[in-house]
């Protein structure tokens, strides 16, 4: 029958790329790196590079492999899927990590080698690919959230540039980027094709940024002003009015991005087991269990839903492979991923009792004090990146066919 | 759905279509008003084994087709959409047990006739109403002695496989065996079986063929268990789109469809972890048990909410024996005690996991 080693089985090719991935990684990634990637860097912000930290992004960024897929000619790695894989096997392997990332390479990049004009490429797509510039979405309003084709803020023509005025929210690091991709509206005659694809420049004049406090007191989110902002034409992305289909289609590399491919769950979920912290909490019974019988039944609920969760992932990627189509099972991976994340947080938070609410200061494990932010700002996984009720709205209209009217 | 080789593909179609158009739930409804002493279609599980589902799991030297578990699975689910009422998983996991444990003398007296359907056999591990309990049944001087409550296809099955105190143990449904039927809500076959002196024979093993076994056993219950589920849930799917009230298809209304797509989420958390229930039993692995225990705990939730679901999104038809929720419902508790409830299942995996 076919299971996975059979379809994962490397051909010899993979096998020689698999020796130069590994012997690449050998020279060029320090050991003493292993381990300190900035997963949090998203809501803490950048952190300054040390030497070896700049060396290791430069030398990913010559080779492209931080955007493996892309094309070779932007400054991508121009590798297939199944090399990709195996350079990930091989990062996993030597503790590497992708000093590569941000909003430009999970949304911005592909949208734009979709949809972006040759010059468009050429200036953009090879300063992601080395990390060079850090992006921004400019597309929630305050009037336009989950009914994202309400937004306002207006983009005037003038012949050749436009002026943008408005308002945009939860821009996710927006006080850390460089340039912002955004919705705007170029018609006001008409909702979804009055829209239109634009970026600027953060440094642009009449460009303000106001970083939002979030319950977990971190700021990864601002408001953003836009005052007469001059915009070239040339900064525009496809047609006049386009905007709302390449926005979408970005929509959907963000999805995938937060939906997390394997590796990505992977990482989410790596942390110390529930059950191991649970022991030394609360205890155990004579017989070695969980001492608090109720939460010992909670923690293998969440633990058995993790494991389905992660052999869907795994289900879906199989199916994928085999060309059977898009797996249905994908449209459930946001709103799973999100559930499970959220309930390890709350199930620590309760495991450790007063000692998991700490704030900050003395007397708390450094860990605990991590997972109270962690909790705190995990709530926002079921609401950004499209809500779960707006994720559930997609899975009964589009696979379940449930928007029938007479 | 799991990636299938071009032979399961064929199997699971060929499966889907005989259940659409030979075994219909009409069938079931037919053969329950009916109540045969079987309490199943014997024409079907003829046809059954005719298409050699019977050996799926018996090598073809003896008379089986080999086919492994997922492709047992991919029945099973084919007839649980359809509540197809069949010994073929009672038998199954009976096979299993003599495929572990059985001698070379034992394979080839009973696996023949097995694949062959002409022989019904089916576990007989636990004595009370719940699984996992103590066994008092014994065997001394090659005589069993014993009660089991609730032997799925007990009132039909000649050959039982027997959990004693000391093993698992290979016993002919004639000499010494009393069945008295046991009606559940399901209106399926489980019999009280009373061993007196009945002549027995030990499958090599102990404890831990009776948990290979019962694992397997669980596994192939949750595959019925997510056809039914996926047949549930489709059937309640298309009656919001068609059911109209207050001018409008319930379909419309967004506090069902988020319902729907709850159900549809846990659907496909329940495949992945059945799928990989059935690919842990076909890759031999001795220890299964979290696997199965995943499978079992997550089947038995699932079903449990669509079921339900399924009752109360019909509303008052839903209520009516005229209709079919009431099948799925009934037949779904009956699967969820069977081979251990969420809770045993939850708490055999912490075990397993070491707290």
């Amino acid at each position: 029958m076919a299971t996975a080693p059979e379809i994962d089985a490397p051909l010899n090719a993979l096998d020689d790329f698999r020796t130069q991935a590994r012997d690449w990684l050998a020279a060029n990634f320090p050991p003493s790196l292993k381990g300190r990637d900035n997963a949090m860097s998203a809501v803490e912000g950048p952190t300054e590079e040390d030497a070896e930290q700049r060396a290791w992004r430069e030398a990913m960024g010559e080779k492209g492999w931080g955007v493996p897929t892309w094309p070779k000619e932007y400054g991508g790695g121009g590798l297939s899927r199944a090399e990709a894989r195996v350079l990930q096997e091989e990062m996993t392997r030597a503790g590497a990590w992708n000093p590569i990332g941000g909003m430009g390479v999970m949304m911005f990049g592909p949208t734009l080698l979709e949809y972006g004009s040759e010059e468009q490429k050429r200036e953009h797509i090879p300063a992601i690919a080395r990390g060079e510039v850090r992006w921004c979405q400019g597309y929630s309003e305050p009037g336009a959230g989950s009914d994202l084709a309400s937004l306002q803020c207006f983009a005037e023509d003038h012949g050749d540039h436009y002026i943008v005025n408005g308002q945009k929210t939860w821009t996710s690091g927006g006080q850390w980027a460089d340039k912002c991709f955004m919705l705007v509206r170029t018609d006001k005659s008409k909702k979804h094709e009055g829209i239109t694809f634009l970026l600027c420049d953060m440094d642009t004049p009449g460009v303000e940024v106001k970083p939002i406090q979030l319950i977990s007191g971190s700021s990864p989110f601002c408001e953003t002003f836009f005052t007469d902002v001059k915009v070239p034409k040339s900064n525009r992305v496809g047609r006049e009015g386009e905007g709302w289909t390449i926005g979408k289609r970005l929509l959907q590399h963000e999805r995938n991005s937060l939906s997390g491919g394997g590796s990505a769950a992977g990482r989410m979920f790596a942390g110390t087991p529930l059950a191991q912290i649970a022991k030394k909490y609360v205890g155990v019974d004579s017989e070695g269990r969980i001492a608090d019988a109720d939460l010992r039944t909670r923690i293998a609920r969440h633990e058995m839903d993790l494991r389905s969760f992660m052999l869907t992932l795994r289900r879906a990627s199989l199916e994928a492979k085999s060309n059977q189509g898009p797996s249905a099972a994908t449209s459930i991976m946001k709103n799973v991923g999100a559930r499970i994340m959220q309930e390890r947080s709350e199930l620590l938070i309760e495991i450790r009792g007063m000692a998991g609410l700490g704030w900050e200061g003395e007397g708390f494990e450094e860990d605990a004090l991590k997972d109270v932010r962690h909790w705190l700002f995990g709530k926002a996984v079921s609401i950004y990146g499209g809500s779960t009720e707006i994720q559930n709205n997609v899975i009964a209209k589009r696979i379940l066919g449930m928007l029938d009217h007479q | 759905m799991a990636v299938l080789t071009e032979e399961q593909t064929m199997l699971r179609d060929m499966a889907h279509e005989w259940a659409d158009n030979e075994s219909p739930v009409t069938a079931f409804r037919k053969m329950r008003n009916g109540a045969p002493a079987s309490f199943y279609d014997p024409e079907a599980w003829t046809a059954q084994a005719g298409m050699g589902w019977a050996g799926i799991l018996v090598p073809e030297e003896q008379g089986g087709v080999g086919m492994g578990y997922l492709s047992l699975g991919l029945v099973l689910e084919q007839l649980g959409r359809n509540l197809a009422a069949t010994p073929l998983a009672a038998t199954a996991t009976a096979t299993a047990a003599i495929l572990i444990g059985g001698s070379d003398a034992q394979k080839a007296a009973w696996l023949p006739r097995i694949a062959s359907g002409e022989v019904v056999a089916t576990l007989a591990i636990d004595e009370g109403p719940r699984f996992g309990g103590a066994i008092a049944a014994a065997v001394t001087g090659g005589k069993l002695s014993g009660t089991k409550q609730f032997v799925a296809e007990g009132d039909s099955a000649q050959l039982f496989i027997v959990a004693a105190t000391d093993g698992l143990y290979l016993v002919e449904g004639d000499a010494g065996v009393t069945r008295a039927p046991r009606k559940l809500a399901d209106s399926r076959s489980h019999a009280q079986v009373v061993f007196d002196n009945a002549p027995a024979d030990r499958l090599e093993g102990g404890e831990d063929l009776l948990t290979q076994v019962t694992d397997r056993a669980a596994i192939g219950t949750a595959a019925e268990m997510l056809g039914m589920a996926e047949a549930a849930f489709a059937q309640t799917n298309d009656y919001l789109k068609t059911r109209v009230q207050f001018g409008q298809v319930l379909a419309s209304f967004q506090a069902l469809q988020h319902r729907m797509a709850k159900m549809f989420t846990e659907l496909e958390l329940m495949r992945s972890a059945v799928e990989a229930g059935l690919e842990a039993a076909d890759s031999g692995r001795a220890n299964i048990s979290q696997e199965a225990s995943l499978a079992k705990a997550v089947a038995n939730e699932t079903l449990h909410l669509v079921s339900r679901e399924m009752i109360q999104l019909h509303g008052g038809i839903g209520m009516t024996d005229e209709h079919d929720a009431g099948f799925y419902l009934k037949r779904a508790r009956v699967l969820e005690q069977m081979w251990g409830n969420a809770a045993w299942h939850r708490d055999r995996f912490a075990r397993l996991n070491g707290y």
